[in-house]
């Protein structure tokens, strides 16, 4: 049966418009959950005849692996191990600055020098990765890395376990894993101090005047009872920088030296999973070799996804514990 | 017995000496702790005033006028700009933003006013999730979906990969600032008979619209410097003269449309993207021309940032004042 609407039933089948509205919004809310889907699900599909042809061969841990286009022999180790040990030294390097920044920020600094101070972190985190790369290779390295890494060889060099991670020689250039741990420190420092200083700020004034009361000093309050208080929501910073230190590309691929080499050593050059994608993927005409790239970026994907989606929870955790209480 | 006493009151006086000993130990702990902490926090930013000054010392020696308005010349000649680069960087950025502003507005509306479905915490979730998506994998994805549909690298995949980047910065900034607005504003709209979508849009929407610029502009402002989306997407591209494109457009009477499609279609440089590839060749002509691009893309960037936050931050004392 075929009638004609009138208009008023046109409006009440619409809800004055409301109707359409309400499904454009929930499917634009849709793209973001849909996004992350397509973006696993695209890696997965596009690497599947890599992970056909080198199955798990491909992550085995070994000093000696091959990367050859022109054999179709890939392994993923050495990008792997490049990626984590530039990360983790970063976050270690990192950590003690950004920590003692961000309890400065959120606990001693008079008001006036809260705010230039915030947005000078900002600033930090705002500069591009192409520019710390630029700056890196021609002061950073020359000025710094190549002075520090060769003092490291002379002490730590020769000795019987550590002494693998530090051989030598440093590059005349400096690039090296130290070079991108050390330009990595920098970048993640103001993601990590800004989301502590948050932690920080959400914790409720009655835990600091509670322990003043009780005779600690300023110290005491904050080492012994904000710092437990907030560790959860520290850790979910400390995983956040991990997380972009991982992800991190322009800025590692011009500093750390891009060579594969069979060497554990934080002195030598070295090659991170994004840097080798952001070097060859443009120029990959082989299939097995683009879709061994595109495999790395998948197992890229993963390990951030998992870091960020634990450090997002356990920043939430103390962000939700005491809503009502919270300084700011 | 008084031997036994006098041991007493010694062990006394001892355990009162170290309460003093230990009272000052910690006086000077906290001293030098906080002082501490103020020494690690220049050291933190210790590194933007080394960068931000090489910088402006290395590029401002090499920018000239021509550098804006020329076109790069052959390697290993004097002289020439990059002029296709600050275009293409517009281009990109540009189609980023309107690529991802409308569906990050609505989807931010959707998490402000649903905070509490699960559809709600999956967009404020995921967004945070996605903003520490590496951007390579962004690129990646871009290739994956639209350069190899295409058959070839084009602004256009740049600025789609853009527009992902930006995104959740658009959705996070957007949500804040749509529940800083006074609920009050949205009820009187409604209970004068305005539909859902019109209150949204022409109340709530302008209300926050500061804040919402200001999200904006830094998602803008941090897409122009992103390099590792645009390496396969965008590619790069030294002969893009926008100019060209629309002269040759316009002799050959072709529409709009076509021209806009000219435009989109090709791959093009951006800023960031010369700079990396200008920094690896051996020619000291190049390396000043890439301090330069720095200079400007730091330029654009440090005054996005610092105006935006400026701007926000009256905003948002104005609000709080009221």
């Amino acid at each position: 049966m075929h009638r004609n609407l009138s208009s008023s039933q046109i409006q009440r089948l619409f809800q004055h418009g409301d109707r359409p509205w309400n499904i454009g919004v929930i499917a634009a809310a849709l793209i973001v959950p849909a996004l992350m889907l397509a973006i696993g699900w695209m890696l997965w599909r596009d690497s599947a005849a890599a992970r056909l042809a080198y199955g798990w061969n491909f992550l085995t841990p070994t000093l000696n692996a091959s990367w050859n286009p022109v054999a179709d022999e890939f392994q993923a180790w050495p990008f792997i191990y490049g990626t984590m040990l530039t990360s983790i030294t970063a976050l270690i390097l990192s950590l003690p600055v950004s920590l003692g920044a961000a309890i400065f920020l959120a606990e001693i600094s008079p008001n006036w020098l809260y705010q230039p101070l915030s947005w000078m972190a900002e600033l930090l985190a705002a500069i591009p990765s192409v520019i710390y790369g630029l700056w890196g290779i021609f002061i950073f390295l020359p000025k710094v890395v190549t002075p520090i890494g060769n003092a490291l060889f002379l002490m730590l060099g020769s000795t019987p376990w550590l002494g693998k991670f530090f051989e030598g020689p440093v590059p005349v250039s400096g690039s090296s894993r130290l070079a991108a741990s050390l330009i990595l420190a920098i970048m993640i420092t103001p993601t990590i101090a800004a989301v502590t200083r948050d932690v920080f700020l959400a914790i409720p004034i009655t835990q600091r005047e509670a322990s003043l009361a009780l005779g600690a000093t300023h110290w005491e309050t904050i080492w012994q009872v904000l710092f437990p208080y907030g560790l959860s929501g520290i850790l979910g910073a400390v995983i956040l920088g991990l997380g972009r230190a991982l992800g991190e590309t322009m800025a590692v691929t011009m500093v750390i030296g891009n060579s594969i080499e069979g060497s554990l050593s934080l002195l030598r050059p070295g090659y991170t999973m994004s840097s080798l994608i952001a070097n060859e993927f443009a120029e990959a005409t082989g299939i097995l070799h683009s879709q061994a790239l595109i495999e790395i970026g998948l197992i890229l994907f993963i390990m951030t996804l998992i870091l960020n989606m634990a450090a997002r929870y356990l920043v939430w955790r103390v962000a939700r514990r005491n809503p009502q209480e919270a300084r700011t | 017995m008084t031997q036994f006493s006098q041991s007493r009151l010694d062990s006394i006086d001892i355990a009162f000496y170290h309460t003093r000993l230990s009272y000052n130990r910690r006086k000077i702990t906290n001293q030098i702790m906080l002082i501490f902490t103020g020494i690690l926090t220049s050291l933190a930013l210790l590194p933007l005033v080394w960068i931000i000054s090489y910088v402006v010392y290395k590029g401002g020696q090499y920018l000239s006028l021509d550098f804006f308005t020329q076109m790069p010349k052959p390697l290993g000649m004097e002289g020439g700009g990059v002029l296709h680069a600050i275009e293409g960087t517009i281009i990109l950025t540009v189609l980023g933003g309107v690529i991802a502003i409308p569906p990050a507005l609505l989807a931010a509306i959707y998490a402000a006013y649903h905070s509490n479905t699960i559809l709600g915490i999956a967009v404020r979730f995921g967004t945070d999730v996605l903003s520490g998506v590496p951007s390579i994998i962004v690129g990646l994805f871009v290739y994956a979906l639209v350069v190899k549909n295409q058959g070839h690298y084009s602004a256009l995949a740049g600025g789609i990969a853009l527009a992902i980047i930006i995104f959740p910065t658009i959705v996070r900034t957007t949500e804040e600032m749509i529940k800083l607005t006074p609920r009050t504003l949205r009820e009187g709209s409604l209970a004068l008979g305005a539909p859902e979508w019109k209150t949204t849009l022409s109340v709530t929407l302008v209300a926050a619209a500061n804040g919402i610029v200001t999200g904006i502009l830094l998602g803008l402002a941090r897409a122009s410097g992103e390099t590792a989306p645009l390496l396969f997407t965008a590619l790069g591209n030294e002969n893009y003269e926008i100019g060209k494109i629309i002269s040759s457009g316009v002799a050959n009477r072709q529409g709009l449309l076509a021209i806009l499609n000219r435009i989109f279609e090709q791959p093009v440089d951006s800023l960031p993207l010369t700079l990396w590839k200008y920094a690896q060749q051996p020619y000291p002509e190049r390396i000043s021309q890439s301090w330069a691009a720095a200079l400007v893309l730091m330029i654009l960037i440090l005054v996005l940032n610092i105006a935006t936050r400026i701007w926000l931050q009256r905003r948002m004392s104005r609000l709080q004042g009221r």
